[in-house]
């Protein structure tokens, strides 16, 4: 029981980030690398909190989220205007330059680690905590700010033509999947009871962008899936410990290779996402039957 | 004085290293535009063919080391055509290129620990030849690794091959054309499609080279691909896509690093390295010597 709530709070506990994460790559298109060095600040900022000024893990958390958030912006002001690889390329010397300072610093611990942090993380307030960071994504998704986040993505110039702030757009994104990497990062702190800043390496980062991309770009129930069998898959295989990462890479070249949309290529599973769905799979039967028309004429 | 010089000399030497690898990224990233985050692996691969060829098949060290070269240079080419030229075909998105490479890499790396282990394997001394084994050359004030000499002297040799095989052949000057404008070549005749096999290959063999002579510095472990980040770096810092920037690049990181950690402390060196990373990019993506980046609208 104990290993499965385990699973279930790991699972909870990625999703939020992976949930910030949809917002800036699956809807506004820009790939991170480096959100394992936002998740490491909250985390540790939340654990200084927590273990060294004895405040509540309520504020504990709100001050790693903040904290991860600031230094978005700096890092948003630094590298939103790069293109393409550099944006990318960019975050992902962002994630290993915190990693590698924070090997540095002997408040926390150093590379080292910091051991016996206290253990406040529950299944509940994970599932909690959850429940309301989807309830936001999905609002944020379907505001005015989101659907700016869409054109941003879809077509940089003509939104900026259409009077959009692409740049504002695109901090906002970033800024927001910070926080919520900050917020992962303080429950993952104080679950683990632990921290090593190798918790935090580029492959923590990459295993984030690949669930996204995983469950299906711009779906944010794509981005649950993914979470949930990404997480979960690994664990199961634990007999095979040393052949489940081989499997891990090259599910992620097949789904890459195979089905380039991801589990849920971009739609939702409600009932009128998948009313979508079905109306598209009978048009493009319809379209296929007559082009075979076509062709017998 | 004599610190210096000695600084200027390890720095030289690492430097050239750097730059054999570098120039695989940056090679693929001239011609596709993407960087190929499973070169790394394929360097770690290298350096097992070498070792594996030395110790199990028992052949000179010479033939060793070409067989490795011809081996890397054949995964290179394998890893382009069951991974990337799907995606190609499919004109995907440079990012799907990216987390396609990272998911080879984690395929390769753990592949490698499931199947060989973990441990770090030693080149055996006594089936090195002279040039390269342990020891010390004085020159002046300054005393010079053997290792060092020899691997500094071969990267030279295999970079002049490259540079007037890029510069002065007929199969060279096409692949600069597919690299300046891959659509216009094809139009003109030129096998683009040969010509990417043969960059993955030329880019593969080199990091063969590169590989054996790391492990024989070295060792010879599984994250081998970790240590070529910054060979990664110093592509981007040289500018990508740009083989005289990857050259001026790698001895110029290297230098930076053997000084910061000669004169100011060890741990700041990769902090070091990443800042830079950051700076350039904010400073001039393009690198020193890359060229500079349109937004095609």
């Amino acid at each position: 029981m104990e290993y499965i709530q385990g699973i279930i709070i790991l699972i909870g506990i990625n999703l939020i980030a992976v949930l910030g994460l949809s917002i800036l790559t699956g809807f506004t298109g820009l790939f991170s690398f480096g959100h394992g060095g936002f998740m490491a600040i909250g985390a540790y900022v939340c654990a200084i909190f927590v273990a060294r000024l004895h405040q509540p893990f309520a504020l504990a958390i709100l001050a790693g989220a903040l904290s991860a958030g600031l230094v978005s912006v700096v890092i948003g002001r630094l590298t939103l205007k790069l293109k393409g690889d550099y944006f990318c390329i960019a975050t992902m010397g962002f994630g290993e330059a915190v990693r590698i300072i924070l090997n540095n610093v002997n408040y926390v611990g150093g590379a080292r680690g910091w051991e016996s942090l206290p253990k406040l993380t529950t299944v509940w307030l994970t599932l909690a905590l959850d429940l309301v960071f989807v309830v936001v994504t999905w609002n944020i998704i379907n505001s005015r700010q989101g659907r700016n986040m869409v054109a941003a993505r879809e077509e940089e110039l003509a939104a900026q033509m259409a009077g959009i702030d692409v740049f504002k757009s695109k901090m906002i994104a970033l800024v927001i999947s910070a926080v919520f990497a900050g917020v992962a990062g303080a429950l993952m702190a104080q679950y683990m009871q632990f921290l090593r800043p190798t918790m935090f390496n580029m492959t923590k980062s990459t295993d984030l962008t690949i669930m996204v991309i995983f469950g299906g770009l711009g779906s944010i129930s794509g981005s649950i899936l993914g979470t949930i069998l990404l997480v979960s898959l690994p664990e199961l295989f634990r007999d095979f410990a040393q052949w489940r990462l081989v499997f891990y890479g090259l599910a992620v070249i097949v789904i890459m290779v195979g089905r380039p949309q991801g589990l849920m290529g971009g739609l939702e599973l409600t009932p009128s996402g998948i009313r979508r769905a079905v109306a598209a799979r009978s048009a493009r039967r319809e379209l296929a039957a007559a082009d075979k028309a076509e062709a017998a004429e | 004085m004599a610190q210096f010089l000695q600084q200027l000399v390890n720095g030289i030497s690492i430097g050239s290293i750097y730059a054999l690898m570098a120039v695989g990224y940056s090679l693929v990233y001239s011609i596709m535009n993407f960087s190929n985050f499973a070169h790394g692996s394929v360097i770690m691969l290298g350096a097992y063919f070498g070792y594996f060829c030395l110790t199990l098949l028992g052949l000179p060290f010479g033939l060793a080391f070409f067989l490795a070269a011809c081996g890397t240079a054949l995964v290179a080419v394998v890893i382009e055509r069951l991974a990337y030229k799907p995606l190609r075909d499919r004109k995907a998105p440079f990012l799907y290129f990216i987390i396609t490479a990272m998911g080879m890499s984690i395929f390769i790396d753990n592949g490698v620990i499931a199947t060989i282990g973990p441990t770090p394997k030693i080149f055996p001394l006594a089936r090195l030849p002279e040039f390269i084994r342990g020891g010390t050359i004085k020159l002046g004030v300054v005393e010079v690794g053997r290792v060092d000499v020899a691997m500094f002297v071969i990267t030279v040799i295999c970079l002049v091959a490259l540079i007037f095989f890029i510069d002065y052949t007929r199969v060279g000057k096409a692949i600069q054309a597919t690299a300046y404008n891959m659509k216009a070549s094809a139009l003109m005749g030129i096998n683009t499609s040969f010509i990417i096999i043969l960059v993955f290959a030329i880019g593969g063999a080199l990091a063969g080279v590169a590989g054996v002579l790391y492990g024989i510095k070295y060792q010879v472990y599984p994250q081998m691909s970790g240590i070529t980040m910054k060979s990664f770096i110093a592509a981007v810092f040289g500018g990508l896509g740009s083989l005289p920037g990857a050259l001026l690049g790698s001895l110029l990181l290297a230098l930076i690093e053997t000084f910061v950690s000669g004169y100011l402390s060890t741990q700041l060196r990769d902090i070091f390295s990443f800042l830079i990373l950051i700076a350039m990019l904010v400073i001039r993506p393009s690198g020193i010597m890359g060229k500079s980046m349109e937004d095609k609208a």
